[in-house]
């Protein structure tokens, strides 16, 4: 690319799917440069198009190789397809190895398919903080499938239902004890229930464990005619995999028409809302206390005043402190 | 708090020495680096297009099979029909010193071969990555 | 319990050291403290200051026993090389069969006594030399190999009764296997005085040396078939060489080599015996391989050690009633990863102490690594500087003289007793975990071995590991001009002529059926691969052909990576 180009001027390269424009703009995204605001501010009025899926699951449980295999028949339908993984930071160095594009090698070829691995990068939730950015990006890019894998940190993984039209949760035998790894939580966001793996003879009983543990609960936005189905997959034979294509379609098919749907798409729309305030409050907050705040740490640390006092105190500057706090790398540099 | 440095790390053709590049992905890890490993046996298109597709600052060829005069003018050409020529490529392993000369010229930024400490590597890529500035 | 000491002289030396310990070394050390509080050997066991009669005390005198009775602790023969001593084995491989033809002839003139060929990737990978893949790497790392009349060159003018012959293949071993029957049987030889090995050993290619096909359940089923078809057919073949040299050469710790073959080792013989065939019919064939590193006595124990496991496990765990099942024999290798560019003629330093450790191990057979190592594959020169090593050893040394020399050293043998008890554990963790192919397909063994590799780049980087001339006494301005091996890129073209030429001249309806014979017996999990391979390849089917029809009925095997 050479010289530094605009964010701007990358959208019309975007929107003809160059896959060099589209991953530097979804790198400027993860920098979160001011830079890049107002062009992806336009890419979000330029996207709406795709179907967002959404893959969560306990780690190992077979996410990514089970993308794979559903992206290679989704090409063979002519879709073009998005995938965005997310990997785990490293706490201790920050850094991290992000492994699911290998398992998606088989895809590597084929044009038609832009995986774009992303670290979390300390958000929590499961997700990276520019996968919805980078999820507008490829839907502008023409991308008419996105899936999103999230980590599988198998807790707390809710943020993936406010980001995805559907949900898929994978559950695989042989991970321990498989209904404590449901009950983390992911039991109830399930639009779709995957048990992966089942050309392995223990795969059985995790098909039941879950199917008993679902006649419990109940799915807290689906449309009311949507019975969460529990599909038994197998990336060596194949097995399921049509059937768990047949339903994601169809949980699109009935999401685009009903109240539910509707309602899913608004609180999809206000997460999105909170969460990127969230963000801007985070940045500004860290921006505008980090000198602060050392220096009410002294004061904590020799008990001159307590913690909510400094907190609020700390609170204050930053809101005081408003304006344009924003790391901007390309003033920097250009 | 500024970005991870993003590396792809790559084996291409047949080789499947991956002791050296083991090291090297871990290292950049601790580093505080994300690296992207591209598995074994992958083709010059597979490792351009995933380099392209994740927006790498480096891209990182491990070889010690001795193929690199024949891989590295596909790898380089590839980036360019791609686009993404500013890309930095550097290039570790096992290769006759003629070879690194001819990859210098070819366009690769840096060529680190056996026993060079894991540290001097995190240092040559940070270093690369900031003399080349913001993209 | 034990005759050689009783209790009385032995808590006497017990007492005696505790009195040296705290006089004449406490003197010295108030002087002079050692060169570090702790000393350990390469793979990090903890070494004493000396090791006397009270170490070994516990030792049954039957576990040291003598050469060529069980457990085989000093040697699986009762006369080793005062009969004969090993076999002297460089490994050969570039170009085409006719290049390597001569570099075997030349090899042989200076005095080798065995040949072991190397293979070029496609050929290593089941690739034909004009596949995609295979750009670039035709005749580079080793010799290119796609039909029988590559195979004919390469033995061209070998008498392949009296010479045995080694071929470093993996997942395609079974091809170049029947490729090996069919020149013999063309040359009209017997099938039962052929000697030598195919590698064979797909294990540890999933843990180290990387190189696959399919996945494992099938890769095994080969092995299996190969195992069984040399126990019948070809009485003096070594149908597998279980190897350790490569999970060494990929990071890991001398251990970790030792224990892992033996994890390897029960999952072929439990397949094997799954066929209905008896342990002593096939056992007495399984050779093994391993690396001979520098820490010397730690080798030494190494090879003890697992001669005496292995005895053990085909005795007591496999109800072996023939000797023959458990003596185990070794082909050894020097480790090419401890060799360097810079200063590169201490390699030369290094392999000879190495292949002394192999020697005073009780080797079988012997490669020693050419100075030019970290360089390119290896010249003339470097291979002839090798060979000379070892017949330095063998001539010059007397080490040969006696039998397992070093045995009965009170610290060798300590030392070996460790490694015994810790091959074992780690067996008894690999079984209750579920057995070597489960750990595999969890990544188990590689994030062992990718944990020692890391750390010996860390200690390396930190000096803790002196490597000479490349941590420590480092030359600037070092000269490193070398002359290497050169590739021929005129290669890839002689090679896929000819295997084009085959192709035209070949009966392609009958290659047609066989391949479609091939399939059913693929999928017929009772039925040998061998015979109907051996008639491909004899009708001129490439390695391309009957590697490529089996993707489709087994698939291909991805590895997840460990870091
Ligand atoms: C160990 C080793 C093996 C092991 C590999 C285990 C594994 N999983 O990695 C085993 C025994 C399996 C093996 C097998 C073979 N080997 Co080998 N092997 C070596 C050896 C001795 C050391 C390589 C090594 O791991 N060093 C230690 C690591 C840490 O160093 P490294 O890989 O160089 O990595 C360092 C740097 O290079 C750098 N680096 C590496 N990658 C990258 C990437 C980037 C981006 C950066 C910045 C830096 C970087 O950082 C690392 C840390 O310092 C070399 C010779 C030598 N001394 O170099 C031969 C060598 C590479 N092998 C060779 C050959 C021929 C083979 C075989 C083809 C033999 C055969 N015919 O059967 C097979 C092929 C196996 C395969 N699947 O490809 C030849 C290659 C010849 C050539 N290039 O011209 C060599 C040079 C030996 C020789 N002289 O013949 N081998
Ligand atoms: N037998 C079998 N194994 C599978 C199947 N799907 C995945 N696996 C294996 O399960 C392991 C984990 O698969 P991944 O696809 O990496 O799982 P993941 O959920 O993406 O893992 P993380 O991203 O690390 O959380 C791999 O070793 C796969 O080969 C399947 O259908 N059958
Ligand atoms: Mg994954």
């Amino acid at each position: 690319m050479g010289v530094y180009l605009p964010s701007v001027e990358l959208i019309a390269r975007v929107q003809r799917g160059e896959p060099a424009a589209i991953g530097r703009l979804i790198s400027r995204a993860e920098s979160g440069m001011a830079e890049a605001r107002d062009a992806l501010a336009r890419i979000h009025k330029l996207a709406g198009r795709a179907h967002v899926v959404g893959m969560t699951g306990v780690p190992g449980s077979g996410k990514s190789t089970l993308v794979s295999q559903l992206a290679q028949r989704l090409r063979a339908g002519g879709d073009k397809l998005g995938i965005i993984a997310i990997d785990p930071s490293s706490p201790y160095s920050g850094g991290s190895i992000l492994g699911d594009r290998i398992r998606m090698s088989d895809l590597s070829a084929d044009p038609g398919v832009y995986i774009r691995s992303m670290a979390t990068h300390g958000a929590t939730g499961g997700m990276a903080r520019a996968a919805l950015e980078a999820v507008d990006i490829l839907d502008a890019a023409g991308f008419g499938v996105i899936i999103l894998e999230t980590v599988g940190v198998g807790q707390d993984e809710v943020e993936i239902v406010r980001a995805s039209h559907t949900t898929v949760v994978v559950s695989a035998p042989g991970l321990g004890d498989e209904v404590q790894a449901i009950k983390a939580g992911l039991l109830e966001i399930a639009d779709i229930h995957v048990v992966s793996k089942c050309d392995r003879g223990d795969a059985n009983r995790t098909l039941t464990d879950l199917k008993q543990m679902l006649t419990l609960g109940i799915h807290e936005q689906a449309p009311s005619d949507w019975a969460v189905p529990v599909i038994g997959t197998s990336s060596v034979s194949g097995e399921g995999l049509d059937e768990l294509l047949g339903a994601i379609a169809r949980h699109r098919d009935l999401a685009s028409d009903t109240d539910a749907g509707r309602a899913r798409r608004k609180s999809i729309a206000e997460f999105r809302l909170r969460k990127t305030a969230e963000n801007l409050l985070y940045d500004r907050f860290n921006a505008a206390t980090a000198a602060a705040s050392a220096k009410l740490a002294e004061q904590l640390m020799r008990r001159e005043s307590d913690p909510y006092s400094l907190a609020e105190e700390l609170l204050s500057t930053t809101l005081e402190g408003e304006g344009d706090h924003e790391r901007d790398v390309h003033s920097k540099s250009a | 708090m500024s970005q991870p440095i993003r590396v792809l790390l790559a084996k291409v053709g047949l080789d499947g020495h991956d002791r050296g590049v083991k090291i090297v992905a871990r290292a950049l890890r601790d580093a505080g680096m994300d690296v992207i490993y591209t598995g074994l046996h992958r083709s010059p298109e597979e490792v351009v297009t995933a380099a392209v597709q994740e927006d790498v600052d480096v891209l990182g060829v491990s070889l010690l099979s001795g193929v690199q005069m024949t891989v590295f003018p596909k790898i380089f050409d590839l980036l360019r029909t791609n686009g993404a020529d500013d890309m930095i490529v550097v290039a570790g392993g096992v290769m006759p010193d003629e070879d690194v000369v001819n990859l210098k010229k070819m366009g690769v930024s840096e060529v680190l071969l056996q026993d060079t400490p894991p540290q001097l590597i995190i240092d040559t890529l940070t270093c690369l990555v900031e003399e080349r500035g913001a993209r | 319990m034990n005759e050689t000491f009783t209790q009385n002289p032995l808590e006497k030396l017990r007492g005696e050291i505790e009195h040296w310990e705290s006089n004449e070394v406490a003197a010295f050390l108030s002087k002079q403290a050692e060169r570090k509080e702790q000393f350990f050997t390469t793979g990090d066991f903890p070494v004493q200051r000396v090791y006397t009669a009270a170490d070994i005390a516990e030792t049954p005198l039957e576990d040291i026993g003598l050469p060529g009775r069980y457990p085989f602790t000093r040697g699986p023969y009762p006369t080793m090389y005062r009969s004969r001593v090993w076999t002297m084995r460089q490994i050969a491989g570039f170009g085409t069969g006719e290049d390597t033809n001569k570099r075997f002839k030349y090899l042989i003139s200076q005095g080798q006594t065995g040949l072991s060929t190397d293979f070029d990737m496609p050929t290593l990978m089941g690739y034909d030399s004009d596949h995609p893949m295979s750009d670039g790497e035709v005749g580079r790392e080793g010799v290119a190999v796609d039909t029988l009349a590559d195979m004919e060159a390469l033995y061209e003018g070998i008498d392949l009764e009296n010479i045995s012959v080694s071929m470093t293949i993996n997942p395609s071993a079974w091809i170049l296997l029947a490729m090996y029957v069919a020149l013999a049987e063309k040359r009209g030889l017997d099938l039962n005085r052929l000697s030598g090995t195919i590698q064979a050993d797909i294990l540890k290619e999933y843990m180290a040396q990387k190189e696959f096909i399919y996945p494992i359940a099938p890769s095994v089923r080969i092995v299996r078939d190969c195992i069984s078809f040399c126990g019948r057919n070809m009485k003096r073949y070594n149908p597998i060489n279980i190897s350790g040299y490569h999970i060494s050469e990929a990071g890991a710790s001398p251990l970790q080599e030792a224990a892992f073959t033996m994890a390897n080792l029960i999952v072929y013989v439990e397949e094997v015996l799954k066929t209905g065939m008896n342990v002593d019919e096939f056992a007495p064939r399984l050779a093994f391989f391993y690396v001979s590193q520098a820490d010397l006595f730690e080798e030494v124990a190494k090879f003890r050690a697992l001669r005496r496991c292995y005895a053990r496990i085909m005795k007591e765990r496999f109800g072996a009633k023939n000797p023959e099942s458990m003596r185990l024999r070794f082909h050894c290798q020097t480790a090419a990863a401890t060799l360097t560019k810079p200063q590169y003629r201490i390699n030369i330093v290094r392999t000879a102490f190495q292949a002394l450790a192999a020697v005073l191990g009780g080797c079988q057979s012997l490669h020693t690594n050419g100075y030019d190592e970290a360089f390119a594959i290896p010249t003339e020169d470097a291979m002839r500087l090798a060979l000379r090593t070892q017949q330095v050893i063998a001539e010059e040394t007397n080490v040969t003289n006696v039998i397992d020399p070093v045995g009965g050293s009170y610290y060798l043998e300590s030392l070996t007793n460790e490694f015994e008890k810790r091959i074992f554990e780690i067996l008894d963790y690999v079984d209750e975990n579920g057995g070597a192919i489960k750990l595999i397909e969890e990544g188990w063994f590689q994030k062992q071995i990718a944990d020692f590799a890391y750390e010996t780049a860390l200690r390396k980087q930190s000096g803790e590991k002196p490597v000479i001339g490349v941590n420590t006494m480092v030359e600037e301005d070092e000269n490193q001009e070398i002359e290497t091996h050169p590739y021929d890129y005129s290669t890839a073209d002689r090679q896929i002529a000819r295997t084009k030429r085959v192709r035209a001249e070949r009966d392609n309806a009958r290659v047609e059926t066989l391949l479609e014979e091939l399939v059913s017996v693929a999928k017929d999990e009772t039925r040998n691969i061998m015979p109907v391979t051996i008639e491909l390849v004899r009708e001129g089917a490439t390695m391309g052909d009957i590697v490529e029809k089996l993707k489709p009925v087994w698939g291909t095997y991805r590895e997840t990576p460990v870091f």
